[in-house]
């Protein structure tokens, strides 16, 4: 188990590293000084002693070097805007992000994998048509037009949550990101749980199981559900990526204070050195879930062993 | 063959988004950018004003009409990129397999790892917002799925007889991908890029809301609606329209999408997007 | 004939919808088994031996159907009783083996649960308890160290332990009938013999009876008593084991057992699959007229493919479904 954690992490590495690269290179050759982009006034002896500030004076591979070397130290640079050290304002602005992914996480699996299952117990009925046109809804509605609509309505009119913000972190400015963010993924489950649940029900060991004098539901609960979690869990892994991806859009109509919409703010300042490191740790922290969820695999499936 | 319900709807659906783009000139009242009046500033919908007006007096109608144009094209342009790399890259990679596999695949896990909105986000900023910028933002970061599927049935179909047959009678690699692969694995490609293209469309709507998408004034369905979050209290029909217009084209495409795979792939009934 | 029958067949319709159309996978199916009898059912794959067994067992889902006819359990009518009644005797009463060990155990549940949740479902145990018995249940089909196995997961195990897993789950709640769907064509040769052994020796211990399906004409002939040979959807002979060897009354049956390597030869006792007759089984959506056989069957007359055959008592004992049986 601890030999395979190990292995799994040496694998990531090369990944990161070529995220590490692809991040640096998109913005070392953007077009365009970035200093000139930042500062009105267009004093030569003032900008060379900015870029001579920022190290962008040094050609690109040793920028490249510098750039790894600080990184593996945990240093993402300063911020051009703000002056702060990268690694500050990410920390501060991680614990908000993790916090609504994961309350949309849990959201859509609590609400969406039984919903599947309860559609494909009875594969073109009621319940099944209403859950699927629910489904596909989901999946085809703007995030942040929901939001839009959501804000509306509970915020401005009903007045049961605050519209926007953080506040003091309490669970009633969660609610509206989280359900905005965890609508698609929801949706998304929905379906997959219910193609499972169908492919499932058509293995031989079902059949067996209704042969042993087993209602239906009892079949599901104890034959089905387990093997249908395997497949469902492959979806839950690649949403997380696509999550914290669409909490960008969430965060920023939320005005929530997450890595996202620092992304977002950092980059419509060209804030390079905020950009990369934003978009490293949510790629981080995309690969930390999928090493966690690797790990559960084994929990759930006994057919896959950590030799 | 039974007339599937989803297939009709969501082909419907998407037929009508394409006439409306493409009947723009037609369609709308009014210029969606020249024609500000702040006379009729904040209408809200009406006979005159379908949808309503904007705060610059703009008539919502003339400018979701013209948002389609963006959407649609961006909608489709980049998931035909998408999936032309997509199929370019995995045919080949399962095609000729060796260090071109293993370099494909290190660029697929890569795709993986990088959030796909993430990664057209720093794209967008690199580039500058714009038509261009957000087709290649796009275009260039949603094709691993493609990549992974016509990779396998690439590998799959390698070793059967007739390609085999294909490589005897002296055909060129090209050829032979071109014709005797790449027509076998139509069918999901088809299935893939029409889901696609749907959620393109969110995406663009996503990054135009972000301010980094079409430059304004040009109407698109995001940015209009990014304008309408300010309004939200004051002219909250300016929120309702070019919402609407986003969810039911990309309602179709997913329906299309959906009916597309009962026909053309219809044992992949697991493997979701 | 010795009293009430402990299952019953009478004139089975087994329906199939193909798109819009409706035709019978099986027809005028009939036979009966006594307590503690052997009873098998041969031919080739598509013959409508299997769907037979499901059928009995109520495990037929769309498209197939039952489409007439009467099955009656111990003289009680199965196709009429609630849900609820039919899955009392499903598993408690009548139990099953499937073909393919490797599938038809869950891969993600052990096999111990497996088992034990026949104790809980029929015999109204906890789990606690339910588990000891799957240790004795396992011990009864011969598994070395089943304290230890009840723990493992099926792909830890051989196919020949995961069929006795499966025979130990068939046969956990004492069924009157079991009903053994080609049990060993999955497995090895040599692992057959044991299996077939196993399953014939718990049987007669416990006095339940088996209703064996195969394609293999000499191992069925090796279990069972009497034997019914199906072709295209309908029995076509029905006789005692060592009369089907010695004098098969229907061409199709004589064609069987010529293609047989020796009569009651070891060869001839599980080992050998049936070797094709010429011709191919219609495909059900389009069965012939009369006889189904008679495309094939080198007595055919006119007759044959224009009426079809009723079934006949044969003076030696037995039925027989020809115009020119002997």
């Amino acid at each position: 188990m601890l030999s395979f954690l190990f292995r799994r992490l040496l694998q990531t590495i090369p990944t990161v590293l070529a995220v590490v690269a692809l991040v640096f290179v998109l913005f070392s050759v953007a077009p365009g000084s970035i200093v000139s982009s930042m500062s009105d006034d267009s004093d030569p002896q003032v900008e060379l002693r900015m870029k001579q500030q920022l190290g962008l004076d040094q050609p690109v591979y040793a920028r490249f070097g510098a750039y790894i070397a600080k990184l593996a130290t945990g240093d993402f640079g300063t911020s051009f805007r703000t002056r702060e050290p990268v690694t500050t304002m990410i920390a501060k602005r991680i614990w908000p992000t993790l916090q609504l992914v994961f309350a949309a996480m849990a959201l859509a699996v609590v609400i969406g994998v039984p919903l599947g299952f309860v559609a494909a117990l009875k594969p073109g009925g009621i319940v099944d048509t209403l859950a699927m046109v629910v489904a596909v809804s989901g999946l085809s509605i703007a995030k942040f037009w929901l939001g839009l609509v959501l804000m509306y309505f509970f915020a401005l009119k009903l007045g049961w949550l605050p519209s926007f913000g953080y506040g003091d972190g309490g669970l009633k400015y969660l609610i509206l990101p989280a359900v905005t963010l965890g609508v698609s993924p929801m949706a998304l489950f929905a379906r997959t749980t219910r193609a499972a649940v169908l492919e499932i029900m058509t293995a031989d060991f079902v059949r067996t199981a209704r042969s042993k004098g087993m209602s239906e539901t009892r079949v599901v609960k104890w034959h089905v559900m387990r093997n249908a979690l395997v497949i469902i869990l492959t979806t839950v892994g690649l949403q997380f990526g696509a999550l914290m991806g669409q909490a960008v859009v969430v965060e920023k109509l939320f005005s929530w204070p997450g890595i996202g919409s620092l992304l977002v703010d950092s980059v419509l300042q060209r804030d390079i050195p905020a950009v990369q490191g934003s978009i490293l740790v949510v790629v981080l922290a995309f690969l930390a879930i999928n090493l966690l969820i690797d790990l559960l695999y084994g929990v759930i499936d006994p057919r896959i062993r950590y030799a | 063959m039974k007339l599937r319900a989803n297939l009709v709807i969501g082909g419907a659906l998407f037929a009508l988004a394409i006439l409306v783009g493409l009947l723009a000139p037609w369609l709308a009242h009014t210029d969606p950018v020249m024609d500000a009046n702040l006379m009729n500033a904040e209408e809200p919908p009406s006979w005159t004003w379908w949808f309503g007006t904007d705060d610059q007096g703009r008539d919502i109608y003339s400018r979701v009409v013209y948002g389609a144009q963006v959407s649609l094209t961006v909608g489709i342009v980049s998931q035909l990129i998408n999936s032309v790399i997509g199929v370019a890259l995995g045919l080949s990679a399962g095609y000729f397999g060796g260090w071109w596999d293993d370099v494909v695949n290190a660029l697929t896990n890569l795709m993986l790892a990088i959030p796909s909105l993430i990664f057209a986000l720093a794209i967008m900023a690199v580039l500058g917002p714009g038509l261009t910028s957000l087709l290649i933002a796009l275009g260039l970061t949603n094709w691993s799925f493609t990549c992974r599927i016509a990779r396998a049935s690439a590998l799959s179909l390698r070793s059967q007889g007739y390609v085999q047959a294909a490589t005897v009678l002296g055909y060129g690699d090209l050829r032979i991908m071109i014709t005797q692969l790449l027509p076998n694995m139509l069918g999901p490609i088809i299935v893939i890029g029409t889901l696609g293209m749907g959620s393109a469309v969110l995406s663009e709507a996503a990054l135009s809301f972000l301010g980094l998408g079409v430059r304004p004034p040009f109407p698109s369905w995001g940015s209009m609606l990014s304008e309408a979050r300010e309004q939200i209290t004051t002219a909250p029909w300016l929120s309702v329209f070019p919402g609407l217009a986003i969810f039911l084209t990309v309602l179709g495409l997913n329906l299309l999408g959906d009916g597309l795979r009962d026909i053309l792939d219809p044992q992949s009934r697991s493997r979701r997007t | 004939m010795t009293g009430a029958p402990l299952i019953e067949v009478r004139d089975l319709r087994i329906d199939l919808d193909y798109g819009s159309r409706r035709v019978a996978a099986a027809e005028g199916v009939s036979f009966r088994i006594d307590r503690g009898e052997t009873f098998g059912l041969v031919g080739e794959s598509g013959c409508g031996k299997s769907i037979t067994a499901l059928a009995l067992i109520g495990l037929l889902r769309p498209p197939l159907s039952i489409g007439g006819g009467v099955i009656r359990f111990e003289g009680q009518e199965v196709q009429h009783l609630s849900a609820a009644r039919q899955r009392e005797l499903r598993g408690n009463r009548i139990a099953m083996i499937f073909q393919e060990p490797m599938t038809a155990l869950n891969p993600v549940s052990p096999v111990g649960r497996q088992i034990a949740e026949m104790f809980v479902l029929h015999k109204g145990k906890g789990w606690r308890e339910a588990n000891k018995l799957a240790v004795e249940a396992l011990a009864s089909v011969r598994v070395p160290a089943p304290e230890r196995r009840v723990h493992d997961y099926p792909h830890q195990l051989s196919g020949g332990m995961r069929q006795r897993v499966m025979i130990a789950i068939a046969l956990a709640c004492g069924p009157d009938l079991l009903i053994a769907d080609e049990p060993t064509t999955a497995l090895d040769v040599t692992v057959q013999a044991e299996i077939i052994e196993l399953m014939r020796n718990l049987c007669a211990e416990r006095g339940t009876a088996i209703l064996m399906i195969s394609h293999d004409l000499g191992l069925v002939a090796n279990v069972c008593r009497r034997v019914a040979v199906m072709y295209a959807g309908r029995i076509v002979e029905e006789r005692g084991s060592a009369d089907i060897f010695r004098a098969p009354s229907h061409p199709y049956t004589q064609g069987l057992v010529a293609s047989l390597p020796r009569l009651g030869s070891r060869a001839a006792l599980g080992r050998s699959r049936l070797k094709e007759i010429a011709g191919v089984v219609p495909a059900i959506t389009n069965f012939p007229d009369g006889c189904r056989f008679n495309p094939r069957c080198a007595q055919a007359t006119e007759i044959c493919r224009t009426i079809v055959p009723e079934t006949d008592r044969l003076d030696a004992g037995g039925l027989v479904r020809c115009h020119h049986h002997a």
